[in-house]
């Protein structure tokens, strides 16, 4: 396989990189450490920027208005995107647009209209309501939030816990079970309005992600016109898995350029320390956590844009999506623990991203799938359906 | 944890329990209704205790204050500000309007 860039992706990364490290890096230096969000003034005129790079809205397709970037590229992109302190999960803040929720370009027109369109202009929000106090990472078994028909309506009961955003959301994608005996053939998928009668918001979760909280839903006799239905119903297995499995790819891609910048921070400072009369970059011991890095973000890198270039070219990538999560999580994780510990005191302070990175990473091993749960989907790849 | 802060109301007047730790704390005014939210974070000077003392400068109405050491300092602050909206239906007096701010039904 050929890891080279093309004349394009050059230039790409290029224009990205000088991006982060002349736009969102000294931006920084007067945020809150923990800050997932600019400015708004800032975050306005970096808006106009990614713009007039005509690589605004990276993941909304091209005939939604969108620029076309194969998955490789987009995942070069993300490489580079998560090169600062809050890069993990605010990669550039946000400033070069997303696509909200990609299930609803498979919506009807009427959706469209109402949900998908004032996405992309930026005039709604919405939430992707799927996982339950019963886990998350089998909705074919855990979900038991249930939707019942009545008339036109579905009556909705239940609950959904870890969902991000949806204190902040016009609109939600809510999971339910709408047949019982059916397993992953009995969810449906509803776009749900967060101001119908029935829905709240019961709490926020903190957790180590201390910019970010996520929430605690209710629905209480929640009524949804049928109308709001996405896909077909008992269909919404299809829509999780498929937004499941897509997600893993630029998740990897952001662990790697996190790890990329720590490494490079490391590389930069270990010459200057010195210790018993030698620099850092003299000890052995220094050196061999260098050569462990290198080697860790090599192989994450080419495992994920293995998976990336399988996406891109219409072949199935389970298998290597799981991998590239699996390995970038845990690669990335081992980078910046290594580079905390050459930086020794100053490692830990809020003066360095590595304590932020350091917390954040571990999420990256349970979040969009633990990664046990990606050796599962390994393990029955490479051992056919027995395993199921 | 409760969601409300529900820690006891202090006089301005005593601020030795202070120290520079991340956090989030409340003013209060004479009958100690909650008239300002704020937070200590990472690049604070002094932590808790500098951010209190200098917004009692700014603050002359506030008599009271309360605080809770936390580093998750940023969800917090959200969290005390989403709440006192549920609450009273606007945010305390002397917080600026924040745009993004969620929505609470606790």
């Amino acid at each position: 396989m050929d890891f080279s860039l093309t004349e394009e992706q050059e230039m790409i990364v290029g224009m990205v990189r000088r991006f982060v490290r002349e736009e969102i890096v000294p931006l920084e230096l007067d945020l809150d450490p923990d800050a997932d969000s600019l400015k708004v003034e800032d975050q306005t005129r970096l808006v106009e920027k990614t713009k007039a790079m005509g690589l605004y809205g990276l993941d909304i397709p091209p005939e939604y208005g969108g620029p076309e970037l194969d998955l490789v590229t987009r995942t070069l992109m993300a490489i580079e995107m998560s090169q600062h302190r809050a890069g993990l999960y605010a990669p550039c803040y946000g400033v070069f647009g997303g696509a909200g929720l990609a299930q609803l370009f498979e919506a009807t027109e009427a959706q469209k209209e109402r949900y998908l369109f004032p996405t992309l202009r930026g005039e709604k929000r919405g939430f992707f309501g799927l996982t339950e106090s019963s886990g998350g990472s089998d909705p074919a078994r855990a979900i038991q939030t249930k939707a019942v028909r009545d008339g036109d309506d579905w009556v909705i009961n239940g609950g959904k816990i870890f969902i991000s955003g949806a204190d902040k959301a016009d609109f939600g994608l809510v999971f339910a079970r709408t047949d019982p005996d059916k397993g992953r053939n009995g969810v449906t998928c509803f776009i749900v309005d967060t101001d119908t009668p029935g829905f709240y918001v019961r709490r926020i979760i903190h957790t180590l992600r201390s910019a970010h909280y996520a929430t605690e839903l209710q629905f209480e006799d929640m009524r949804v016109p049928h109308a709001n239905v996405l896909g077909e119903v008992n269909r919404g297995f299809a829509i999780a898995n498929d937004r499941l499995t897509r997600q893993r790819i630029p998740y990897a891609a952001g662990c790697i350029g996190v790890a990329i910048k720590a490494h490079e921070l490391a590389l930069e400072y270990v010459p200057q320390r010195e210790t018993f009369g030698a620099p850092l970059s003299t000890r052995q011991g220094i050196q061999w956590m260098l050569v462990d890095n290198e080697i860790d973000i090599k192989q994450a890198t080419w495992m994920t844009l293995e998976a990336a270039d399988k996406a891109t070219r219409g072949e199935p990538f389970r298998k290597e999506a799981a991998m590239a999560k699996l390995v970038a999580t845990e690669a990335g994780s081992r980078v910046v623990d290594r580079c905390m510990q050459m930086f020794g005191g100053y490692g830990v302070t809020k003066d360095f991203p590595f304590e932020r990175w350091y917390r954040e990473m571990r999420i990256r091993r349970i979040g969009e799938g633990p990664n046990e749960v990606q050796r599962h989907i390994i393990a029955r790849d490479i051992l056919g359906a027995s395993l199921r | 944890m409760s969601i409300r802060c529900e820690k006891a109301w202090l006089p301005r007047t005593d601020l030795n329990g202070l120290y520079g730790h991340m956090g989030v704390f409340q003013f209060g005014n004479d009958v100690e209704e909650v008239i300002f939210i704020g937070y200590a974070g990472g690049r604070s000077l002094f932590g808790l205790k500098g951010e209190i003392v200098s917004e009692f400068e700014r603050l002359a109405d506030a008599s009271c204050y309360r605080f809770e050491i936390n580093t998750a300092y940023l969800t917090r602050y959200q969290e005390l500000l989403m709440i006192h909206v549920a609450d009273h239906g606007v945010l305390p007096p002397y917080n600026e309007p924040m745009p993004n701010l969620g929505r609470l039904s606790p």
